[in-house]
C-alpha cells in the first residue's frame, strides 16, 4: 500500500523529468539556433563578447566592406544575389557559404573552381571559422570579427 | 519583436533546400509518441490504484481502458504527425496526462459519491461517462481545428468577426431567459442544450484573444507612436485604443453581472499581458494593476458575493456554518492537510467531503490523495505546457503568432494559478475550472481548441523555412548572365 503510493508519485515525477529532458535537449533547436549537440556547454562557458558580429573584407577589390552577421547564412560569389558579391576573376558564381550552426560559423566551399582557403588549408568540407582567421577566395580575404 | 528572428533560416539557402535536412529540423514526433505512452502508463497505474484502494475488482479491464486512452490520443498524435509535423512534442503528452488523471480523479469521486448516495438511498448520475464523451468530442474538435486552420495567420482575416462572436457568446447567457440559461451555483453563465449545459464564455475567451492579438498587431505602431503624453506616459489616441477598451469593458461588465469573477480575472490579466507584450511598455502593467486594484475595491463595495468571497478567504472557519460561507474552502484545506506531503494514496482519501470536488476543487482532491509531491508534479506539468507555448511564441516568426501564442499560454497558466490559488487560499476563491483536469465539457472543449492553436503556432515556429529568401532573385537576361570561369592560369 505504502509502496504503491510512493511508486505512483515516483512515476508521476519521472514523467515530469522526462518532459524536462526533452525541454533541455532542444533548448536551442526550436529557434533553429543549434544544430550540433555539443554546443550547449560551449555557449554557456563564457564566450560572451567574443561572438562573431561582423564579416570584414581585408584584402582585394572590396577591402573595407563590412557585413553585420545576423544569423542568416552568407553566400559569397559573383552571382548578384550573393550576400557578398565578389568582383574577383578567381571567384566562381557561387563560391562559398558561411553559415551559423549553434554559436559557430562554418565555411563551406560550393564547388568553386579555384577553391576556398581557411588560413592556408583548402576547404573541402564545412570547417569552423574561428575569430580573426582569414578566409581566402581568389584575391579576396575576409575575416570574422566580434 | 520586430527584429528578424535570427538563425531562423539555418544553414539552408533558397537554392539548395528542396529536401529538408532531417538533422537540422527534427520533427520529434517519436518523442511525442513515447511520452504519450508514458502518460498512458501513468494514467493506467492511477486507475489501478483507485480500483485497488476502493476494493473494486481488479480485472484485465484496466488494461483495456489504458489501451483505449492511448488509442484516443494515438489518433490525435497521428493527426499531429499528418497536419502539424513540426509541432512541439511536449504539448500533447502533457495534455494527455492531465486529462487522463482528471478522468481517473472524476471516476474516483464518482465512486465515493455513489456510495454516499447509496447510503442515503438515492440514485445519482455518474460524471465520468460524460467526461469521457466530452474528451472524445474535444479531441474531435482539436482535430478539426488542426485540419481547418492550416496556418494560424489566416485567423487574422476574421478577427473582427471573432471579436463580435466572442462578445455575443459571452453576453448570451445573461440576455437569454432562465429557461435556457439557468443560474447554477450563483452564476448565470450556462446554456442548456438538451441534456448538456454549455458555458459559452469558455469559447469566447479564445475568440476574444484572437481578436485582441490581431488587433494589436494591426495597430501596434499607432499605439507606440501617435498619441498624447500624459504624466510621462505615451497614451495612444482614443480611436486606436477604442475597440480594445470597448471589448475589454464589455467583457468585464458582462462577466461581473454574471457573477463570474474567475473568468473576468482571467480576461483582465491576459489582455494586460498581451498589451504589455505588444507594446513592450511596463507602464501598461502598472496601469493595469492600478485599474485592477480600483476595480476590485469597487466590486467589493458593490457586490455582496464579492464581500462573501473575501470574507471566506480571510477566515474560512469564521463563516464555516453560513450559507455560501467558508465551508468549501475549509474542507479543501482539511483535505490538503490530510494529504500532507505524500498524500493518502489514490482512492484512499475522502475527497467527496469537499463540495464540487470534481470541478473547481479538483486540485484539493488531488492534493489530498497525491499530497504535496503529486500536486507539485501536476503543477510542473502545467508549467511545462505553458513554457512550451511561450517558447513557440518566442520562436515563431510573425508578430500575430507571437502575441497569440503568448496570450494563450498565459491564459492557460493563469487559469491554473487562479484555481489552485483559490483552493489553497492564496487568493480569494473564484469559480473556475482547472484546465483538462476538471469535470466540464465546455472547459475541456475550449482548452483543446487552445492547445490545437498552440500546436499550430509551434509547428510554424519549428518548421524549417523553405524558399524564404528576403528578396526574389532577379533573373538576368541571358546575354548578361555570368559565365562561370573554368580555368585561368596564374
Amino acid at each position: 500500500m505504502q509502496l504503491t503510493r510512493a511508486g505512483f508519485l515516483a512515476l508521476l515525477w519521472l514523467f515530469v523529468l522526462a518532459a524536462l529532458r526533452v525541454v533541455r535537449s532542444d533548448l536551442y533547436a526550436a529557434s533553429g539556433l543549434r544544430v550540433a549537440v555539443p554546443g550547449f556547454r560551449k555557449s554557456v562557458a563564457g564566450k560572451r563578447g567574443k561572438v562573431p558580429r561582423q564579416l570584414v573584407v581585408t584584402h582585394g577589390a572590396l577591402a573595407g566592406t563590412r557585413i553585420t552577421l545576423d544569423g542568416r547564412p552568407i553566400l559569397m560569389g559573383r552571382a548578384d544575389d550573393s550576400t557578398l558579391v565578389l568582383d574577383d576573376d578567381y571567384a566562381s558564381t557561387r563560391h562559398a557559404r558561411l553559415s551559423l550552426r549553434g554559436t559557430d560559423w562554418y565555411v563551406e566551399d560550393l564547388g568553386s573552381t579555384n577553391g576556398t582557403y581557411l588560413d592556408r588549408a583548402k576547404v573541402t568540407q564545412p570547417l569552423r571559422v574561428p575569430l580573426g582567421v582569414p578566409i581566402r577566395i581568389g584575391k579576396t580575404v575576409i575575416e570574422l570579427r566580434s | 519583436m520586430s527584429s528578424p528572428v535570427q538563425g531562423a533560416v539555418g544553414p539552408t539557402t533558397g537554392q539548395s533546400n528542396a529536401g529538408v535536412n532531417p538533422a537540422a529540423a527534427p520533427t520529434r514526433r517519436g518523442t511525442e509518441l513515447l511520452l504519450l505512452g508514458f502518460a498512458a502508463i501513468v494514467v493506467s497505474a492511477a486507475l489501478m490504484l483507485v480500483e485497488a484502494n476502493q476494493e473494486q475488482q481488479l480485472t484485465f479491464r484496466i488494461f483495456w481502458y489504458g489501451l483505449a486512452f492511448l488509442g484516443l490520443f494515438g489518433i490525435a498524435h497521428v493527426a499531429v504527425r499528418r497536419f502539424a509535423p513540426y509541432a512541439d512534442p511536449l504539448i500533447l503528452p502533457c495534455v494527455a496526462l492531465l486529462n487522463g488523471l482528471g478522468l481517473v480523479m472524476i471516476y474516483r469521486i464518482d465512486l465515493a459519491m455513489t456510495e454516499v448516495a447509496l447510503r442515503a438511498g438515492k440514485q445519482i448520475n455518474n460524471d465520468v461517462p460524460r467526461q469521457i464523451l466530452w474528451t472524445t468530442v474535444a479531441l474531435g474538435l482539436f482535430l478539426a481545428v488542426l485540419v481547418v486552420v492550416k496556418d494560424h495567420r489566416t485567423l487574422t482575416k476574421y478577427h473582427y468577426t471573432f471579436g463580435l462572436v466572442g462578445l455575443v457568446l459571452l453576453a448570451l447567457p445573461a440576455l437569454l431567459p432562465s429557461a435556457i440559461a439557468p443560474t447554477i451555483n450563483g452564476a448565470k453563465i450556462w446554456l442548456k442544450v438538451g441534456p448538456f449545459s454549455l458555458q459559452p464564455g469558455e469559447f469566447s475567451k479564445i475568440l476574444l484573444l484572437v481578436f485582441f492579438a490581431a488587433f494589436l498587431v494591426a495597430k501596434r505602431d499607432l499605439f507606440m507612436a501617435a498619441g498624447r503624453r500624459v504624466l510621462g506616459i505615451d497614451l495612444p489616441r482614443a480611436r486606436d485604443l477604442g475597440p480594445v477598451v470597448f471589448a475589454w469593458a464589455c467583457s468585464l461588465g458582462v462577466l461581473v453581472f454574471q457573477k463570474d469573477l474567475g473568468t473576468s480575472l482571467l480576461f483582465f490579466g491576459t489582455i494586460l499581458v498581451m498589451l504589455y507584450v505588444a507594446t513592450e511598455r511596463g507602464i501598461w502593467v502598472g496601469l493595469g494593476l492600478t485599474l485592477f486594484v480600483g476595480g476590485a475595491v469597487v466590486a467589493y463595495k458593490l457586490f455582496t458575493h464579492v464581500q462573501q468571497r473575501v470574507a471566506n478567504w480571510f477566515d474560512p472557519l469564521a463563516t464555516y456554518a453560513q450559507a455560501g460561507g467558508g465551508y468549501q474552502i475549509a474542507q479543501a484545506l482539511f483535505g490538503l492537510g490530510t494529504g500532507g506531503v505524500g498524500g493518502t494514496g489514490l482512492g484512499a482519501g475522502r475527497p467527496e467531503l469537499v463540495p464540487l470536488a470534481n470541478t473547481d476543487f479538483i486540485a484539493a482532491a488531488i492534493g489530498e490523495e497525491l499530497g504535496f509531491i503529486g500536486l507539485a508534479a501536476l503543477l510542473m506539468v502545467y508549467t511545462v505546457l505553458a513554457l512550451r507555448g511561450m517558447r513557440s511564441a518566442l520562436a515563431v516568426r510573425d508578430t500575430f503568432g507571437k502575441l497569440l501564442g503568448g496570450g494563450l499560454s498565459f491564459l492557460l497558466i493563469m487559469q491554473v494559478f487562479v484555481v489552485v490559488g483559490g483552493v489553497t487560499k492564496l487568493i480569494p476563491m473564484t469559480g473556475i475550472t482547472a484546465p483538462f483536469l476538471s469535470y466540464g465539457g465546455s472547459s475541456l472543449l475550449a482548452n483543446y481548441v487552445l492547445v490545437a492553436i498552440l500546436l499550430r503556432i509551434s509547428d510554424a515556429a519549428r518548421r524549417p523555412q523553405t524558399g524564404s529568401r528576403p528578396r526574389p532573385v532577379p533573373q538576368a537576361p541571358i546575354a548578361e548572365a555570368h559565365t562561370v570561369m573554368v580555368e585561368r592560369p596564374t
